[in-house]
C-alpha cells in the first residue's frame, strides 16, 4: 500500500507541480481521462463531442476548442492540437482551479490573470491578440445560440453596445476618424475587473473518487 | 429645536387622549343619557351644535398616525443632522427617541402602548420581510445557501441549547431551554438595519442576513415546543423526535406556501395587461396571503414570504409594466422603512412602559452567555464549513459573521406572547438588555471594526453588459467543464433547473413573446431602458450632461475593405472647411435642441417594456440610416450616456429622389457635427417638416407591427434611402465612407 502510493506520487510529482493538482485530484482526472478517450492516450475532438450533457451547452465548439488550444498550455506556442495527452488535458482543467486559504495577494493576481486570459483566449480565435468586434459579436452570438430567433436579433446589438462599453471605458476620447482595433488583454482585464475571476471561475474538483466508492479503502 | 417642539406636542396629545379617555368616558355617557332623557320628556331641541369635538370616532386611526408621523419626522431629523448619524446608527437613535417618548409619556402620567405582539407579527414585521425577500440577489444567495442553511439551522439549536443549558443553575430547564430559544435567533430587522449603513461585500452580507432570515423556523419550532413542555413539565424522546420531524414541517411547509402563492401570483400577472393600475397590488396581497396562511398552521411565515417573493419575482418583472415595477419597488421601500421605525421607537416606549423584573446576575450572564455561544458557535460551525466551501471564509469574515448576530423586536414579541409570570417579566427585562446591548454596542462599533479590519466592502456596479456576457458565458463554460470532468456538480444542477425553467415554467407564467426571451436579451432591454430613463430625466432638467467619452459607433465599425464611394471625394480642405463651419452651427442648434428635448421626451413612452423596445429600435434604426444619410441625424431619444455621438459629416451622400430635394448634401445646410466630446445631437431646424414626416411615416409602420418585424422594417427603409440599390444585409452597418 505504502509501496503503491510513493510510486503513483512520484508518477504525478512533476503533473503536480507544473499544475497544482493534489494526487487524489490527479488520479481522479486521470480515470475521467480514460473513460473519455476509451483508454487511449490521447483525446480527440470527437472524444469530447460525443459527451452527451454537452449537447445543450450553447459555447460547446468553444469549450472543446479550448482544450486543443495551444495557447492554454502556458509554453507560448500558437495553434491547436488535433489530440491531446493527458498533461494537456490537465494543464487546461488547471485554470479552474479555486483560490485556497493560503493563496496570496499576488498569487491571487497571478491567477485571476491566468483564467482571464484563459477567457480571452476563447474569444480571440484568431489569435492576434485582440477581440475585433467580429469575434465578439460571433462569441455573443453563440452564447445566445440556443433561444432561437430572438436570440440571433438581439446579439448583434448586444454585441455592439458590449464593444462600445469597452471602448468608452479604455479610451474615453477618440476622435471621429479613429478607429477601436479591438479589445487587447488589458482591455478585457479591465473590463472584467468586478468580477472577480479568481472567486468566480472554479469547480469542484473532487478529492474522493466518486465513481467507485469502496467501504473501509483509505484514502489519503 | 422646532422638531422636539413637535415631539413634545404628539406626546402630549397622545397621553392626552388616553387621559381623555378616562375621565370623558363617563360625562360622555353621561351627557348621552341627558339628552335622550330631555328629547324624551320634554321633546324640546337643542341648538344645532355648530363645532363640536367628536374626539372617540376619530381617535384610533389619530393615534395611529401619529405615531407614523412621529416616527417619520424622527427619521427626517436625523439625516438633517449628519454628523450624529454617521457615528450612531439610525436604529440606536430611533430606540432613543422611543425611550424619550416613553419616558415622556410615563412623566405626564399616561400609559405608554407597549409593543403589541399581534401589531408587531401581523403588521409591522411583513412589510421588512417581503422587502428583504423580494429583492433578495439570487445569485449569491444560492451559491451560499449550504452555509447560510447550517448556520442558521445548527448555529441557532446550539445557541438555545448552550444558552439554554449554562442558565441551568438559575432556573428549571425547560423555562431556561425556553430562554434561550428566544433570544438565540439573529433578528433581520436589526441587521438590515444596522448592515445597510455599513456597506461591506456581498457575500459577508447574504450569510449573515440569510441566516438571520432562515433560522425563523428553528425559532419558531423550539419556541412553541418549549412552551407547551414548560407547561407539561417533561420531555420524552418521543417529543424531542416529533420536534425534529415538526421542523422540517414547519420549513418546507412554510416554503412550499410561499411557492405556491408566488406561481399563483406570477400566473395572474400574466392577465394584467389592461388593468396596469392594480398589478402592485396582487404582488403584496398575495405575498400577505403566504404569511398569514403560513402563520395559520404555525408554519414559518417568514420563510413563506421570502418563498413567495423569491419564486413570484422573475416572471412578474417580465410581465408587469415598468411604473408598476417602480410602484412595487417604492411601495416596499417605504411599508419596510416605516416598519423599522415604528419596531424600534416602539420597543424603546415599551422598555420604559414594561413591567421590569431586574436580576443583575441573570441579566448580565444573559448578555456574556450570548456573546460566547455566537462566538463559539460560529468558529466551530465555520471550521466545519470549510471543509466544504471552495472559496473559504477566513477568519475575519468569521468575525464579522459573529459579531454580526444582533438581536431585536421578534426576540422582546416572543417573549411578550409568554403566558404571565414572574418569570416572563424576568425573561423580559434580560431580552431588552440584550437586544439594547447588541443595537447598541455592536451596531455603533460594527462600522469602525470594519473600517479597521479592512474588510472588503461593497462595489457599486453599475449594470454592465460586459460582465453580463461574461457571467452568462462563465456559467454555460463551467457546466461545460463540470461535464467533461464527470461529476454533477452545482453548475450542472443550477443549469438544469435553469432548462426546466424555460422549457416549462416560463411559457405557462410569462404573457407573450417575453416567454422565450433569453436573460442576456432581458438584461439588456433593461440597461436600455434604464439609460433612456436618464436620458428622460437630464432632458427635463434642460441640461446637458457631461459627457465622457466620444467613443462612438463608428469608432468600432469595421471599414471594410469594399468602400463603395458614391461620389467622388471631397478634398481634405473642404472637408476641413464643412467641419468647421458645422461645429460653429452646432452651439447655434443646441439651444433648439434643448427645446426639442424637452417637449419631446416629456410624453412618457414608458408604458410598456414593449413600447421602450419600440422607441430603442426606431432609435437604433434611425441612427443606422444616419450613417447612409446626410439627413441630420434623429437623435434625441439617444441617451447621452451610451456615449454614441452622431457625425455624418464623412459619411455623405448622394442618394435617391425619393426623399425629398436634397441633392449632393454639402455643407449648405448645417450639419450636426462631432466636436470631441459632445453625444446629444439634434436636427436641423430647417427640416423637420422631412424628418417629422419621415418619422411619423416609421411611427405608423413601426407601431402597427409587432417587434419581430422591425427588421424588416429596417431593410426596407434603408434600400429605400441608400443611392445604392439595396445594400447587402450583412454590410449594411460598413458604412461607404468618404475620407
Amino acid at each position: 500500500m505504502g509501496a503503491s502510493q510513493t510510486r503513483s506520487e512520484h508518477k504525478y510529482q512533476d503533473l503536480m507541480d507544473k499544475t497544482g493538482f493534489s494526487v487524489e485530484q490527479i488520479k481522479n482526472l486521470h480515470k475521467r481521462f480514460e473513460q473519455l478517450s476509451g483508454n487511449e492516450e490521447t483525446i480527440s475532438r470527437e472524444n469530447l463531442e460525443n459527451i452527451p450533457a454537452l449537447a445543450n451547452n450553447p459555447i460547446r465548439r468553444q469549450i472543446i476548442g479550448a482544450f486543443f488550444d495551444k495557447r492554454n498550455q502556458h509554453q507560448n506556442e500558437v495553434g491547436s492540437f488535433e489530440e491531446i495527452g493527458f498533461e494537456q488535458f490537465l494543464m487546461v482543467m488547471s485554470h479552474f482551479r479555486p483560490p485556497t486559504l493560503k493563496t496570496t495577494e499576488e498569487e491571487r493576481e497571478t491567477m485571476r490573470k491566468e483564467k482571464l486570459r484563459f477567457l480571452f483566449n476563447m474569444h480571440d480565435t484568431d489569435n492576434d491578440g485582440t477581440i475585433t468586434l467580429e469575434e465578439y459579436r460571433k462569441a455573443v452570438e453563440e452564447l445566445l445560440s440556443k433561444s432561437g430567433a430572438i436570440g440571433q436579433e438581439g446579439a448583434k446589438a448586444i454585441a455592439d453596445a458590449a464593444m462600445l462599453e469597452v471602448a468608452s471605458t479604455n479610451v474615453p476620447h477618440m476622435a471621429p476618424d479613429d478607429f477601436y482595433e479591438g479589445i487587447t488583454f488589458e482591455h478585457f482585464e479591465q473590463i472584467l475587473k468586478g468580477l472577480e475571476m479568481e472567486s468566480r471561475m472554479h469547480i469542484r474538483f473532487l478529492d474522493v473518487d466518486t465513481t467507485t466508492m469502496r467501504c473501509g479503502r483509505s484514502t489519503s | 429645536p422646532w422638531l422636539l417642539v413637535l415631539l413634545i406636542l404628539l406626546c402630549w396629545s397622545v397621553t392626552d387622549t388616553k387621559r381623555v379617555n378616562e375621565t370623558w368616558g363617563n360625562p360622555a355617557r353621561a351627557t348621552q343619557d341627558d339628552p335622550h332623557h330631555q328629547t324624551n320628556s320634554t321633546g324640546h331641541k337643542k341648538a344645532f351644535p355648530v363645532l363640536s369635538f367628536h374626539y372617540e370616532e376619530v381617535k384610533k386611526p389619530l393615534e395611529i398616525s401619529l405615531w407614523i408621523l412621529l416616527a417619520l419626522l424622527m427619521k427626517l431629523g436625523f439625516h438633517i443632522i449628519p454628523r450624529v448619524s454617521n457615528v450612531v446608527p439610525e436604529s440606536c437613535l430611533l430606540i432613543f427617541v422611543g425611550l424619550l417618548v416613553g419616558g415622556i409619556i410615563k412623566a405626564i402620567g399616561g400609559e405608554a402602548p407597549g409593543l403589541d405582539a399581534k401589531l408587531f407579527f401581523y403588521y409591522l414585521l411583513p412589510p421588512i420581510i417581503l422587502d428583504a425577500g423580494y429583492f433578495l440577489p439570487i445569485r449569491p444567495f444560492t451559491e451560499n445557501l449550504g452555509t447560510i442553511l447550517v448556520f442558521a439551522v445548527v448555529g441557532t439549536l446550539w445557541n438555545a441549547f448552550f444558552i439554554g443549558g449554562m442558565m441551568y443553575g438559575v432556573l428549571d430547564l425547560l423555562s431556561c431551554l425556553l430562554f434561550g430559544s428566544i433570544i438565540s435567533a439573529v433578528d433581520p430587522v436589526a441587521v438590515l438595519a444596522v448592515f445597510e449603513e455599513i456597506h461591506i461585500n456581498e457575500l459577508l452580507h447574504i450569510l449573515v442576513f440569510g441566516e438571520s432570515l432562515l433560522n425563523d423556523a428553528v425559532t419558531v419550532v423550539l419556541y412553541h415546543l418549549f412552551k407547551e413542555f414548560a407547561h407539561a413539565g417533561t420531555v420524552t424522546v418521543a417529543d424531542a423526535f416529533l420536534g425534529v420531524v415538526c421542523f422540517f414541517v414547519v420549513s418546507l411547509g412554510g416554503i412550499m406556501v410561499g411557492a405556491i402563492y408566488g406561481i399563483l401570483g406570477a400566473f395572474t400577472s400574466r392577465f394584467t395587461a389592461h388593468t396596469r393600475v392594480i398589478e402592485p397590488l396582487f404582488v403584496f396581497l398575495y405575498s400577505y396571503m403566504a404569511y398569514l396562511s403560513a402563520e395559520v398552521f404555525h408554519l414559518s411565515g417568514i420563510m413563506s414570504l421570502i418563498a413567495c417573493g423569491v419564486v413570484m419575482r422573475p416572471y412578474v418583472e417580465a410581465n408587469i409594466s415598468h411604473k408598476s415595477y417602480t410602484t412595487i419597488k417604492y411601495f416596499l421601500k417605504m411599508w419596510s422603512s416605516v416598519s423599522e421605525t415604528l419596531i424600534f421607537i416602539f420597543l424603546g416606549v415599551s422598555t420604559v412602559a414594561g413591567p421590569h423584573a431586574w436580576n443583575w446576575t441573570f441579566v448580565i450572564v444573559t448578555v456574556i452567555l450570548c456573546l460566547v455561544s455566537r462566538v463559539l458557535g460560529v468558529i466551530g460551525l465555520t471550521y466545519i464549513i470549510n471543509k466544504f466551501r471552495i472559496v473559504k471564509l477566513t477568519k475575519k469574515d468569521q468575525f464579522i459573521v459573529a459579531y454580526g448576530g444582533l438581536r431585536g423586536a421578534i426576540a422582546f414579541s416572543l417573549g411578550f406572547l409568554l403566558t404571565d409570570s414572574d418569570m416572563k417579566n424576568l425573561f423580559l427585562t434580560a431580552i431588552i438588555t440584550v437586544i439594547f446591548f447588541t443595537v447598541f454596542v455592536q451596531g455603533m462599533t460594527i462600522r469602525p471594526l470594519v473600517e479597521l479590519l479592512a474588510v472588503k466592502k461593497k462595489k457599486e456596479s453599475k449594470g454592465s453588459i460586459n460582465e453580463e456576457i461574461h457571467t452568462q458565458f462563465l456559467d454555460h463554460l463551467l457546466t461545460g467543464i463540470e461535464d467533461i470532468c464527470g461529476h454533477y456538480g452545482h453548475h450542472h444542477w443550477k443549469d438544469k433547473l435553469n432548462r426546466f425553467n424555460k422549457a416549462y415554467v416560463k411559457r405557462w407564467l410569462i404573457r407573450g413573446e417575453r416567454s422565450t426571451e433569453p436573460q442576456l436579451i432581458s438584461f439588456y432591454n433593461k440597461m436600455e431602458m434604464k439609460q433612456a430613463m436618464m436620458l428622460v430625466e437630464s432632458g427635463s432638467a434642460a441640461k446637458l450632461p457631461t459627457i465622457v467619452s466620444s467613443v462612438s459607433m463608428q469608432n468600432i465599425q469595421t471599414k471594410g475593405p469594399a468602400r463603395r464611394r458614391a461620389i467622388p471625394s471631397i478634398s481634405k480642405s473642404r472637408e476641413e472647411e464643412i467641419r468647421k463651419i458645422l461645429r460653429a452651427n452646432l452651439q447655434k442648434t443646441r439651444q433648439r435642441l434643448r427645446s426639442y428635448s424637452r417637449h419631446d421626451l416629456l410624453i412618457d413612452p414608458f408604458e410598456d417594456v414593449s413600447e421602450v423596445r419600440f422607441r430603442k429600435q426606431r432609435v437604433e434604426m434611425e441612427r443606422r440610416m444616419s450613417h447612409y444619410l446626410t439627413v441630420p441625424a434623429k437623435s434625441q431619444e439617444t441617451p447621452p450616456v451610451r456615449k454614441v455621438c452622431f457625425e455624418s459629416e464623412h459619411q455623405i451622400y448622394t442618394y435617391d429622389d425619393s426623399e425629398s430635394p436634397r441633392g449632393s448634401a454639402q455643407a449648405s445646410r448645417p450639419h450636426p457635427s462631432s466636436p470631441d466630446a459632445v453625444s446629444l445631437l439634434d436636427e436641423s431646424p430647417q427640416r423637420p417638416s422631412q424628418r417629422g414626416a419621415l418619422r411619423t411615416r416609421g411611427d405608423a409602420e413601426v407601431r402597427a407591427k409587432a417587434p419581430d418585424d422591425k427588421e424588416e422594417q429596417d431593410q426596407l427603409k434603408l434600400s429605400r434611402c441608400l443611392s445604392d440599390p439595396g445594400p447587402k444585409k450583412d454590410e449594411e452597418e460598413d458604412g461607404s465612407f468618404l475620407s
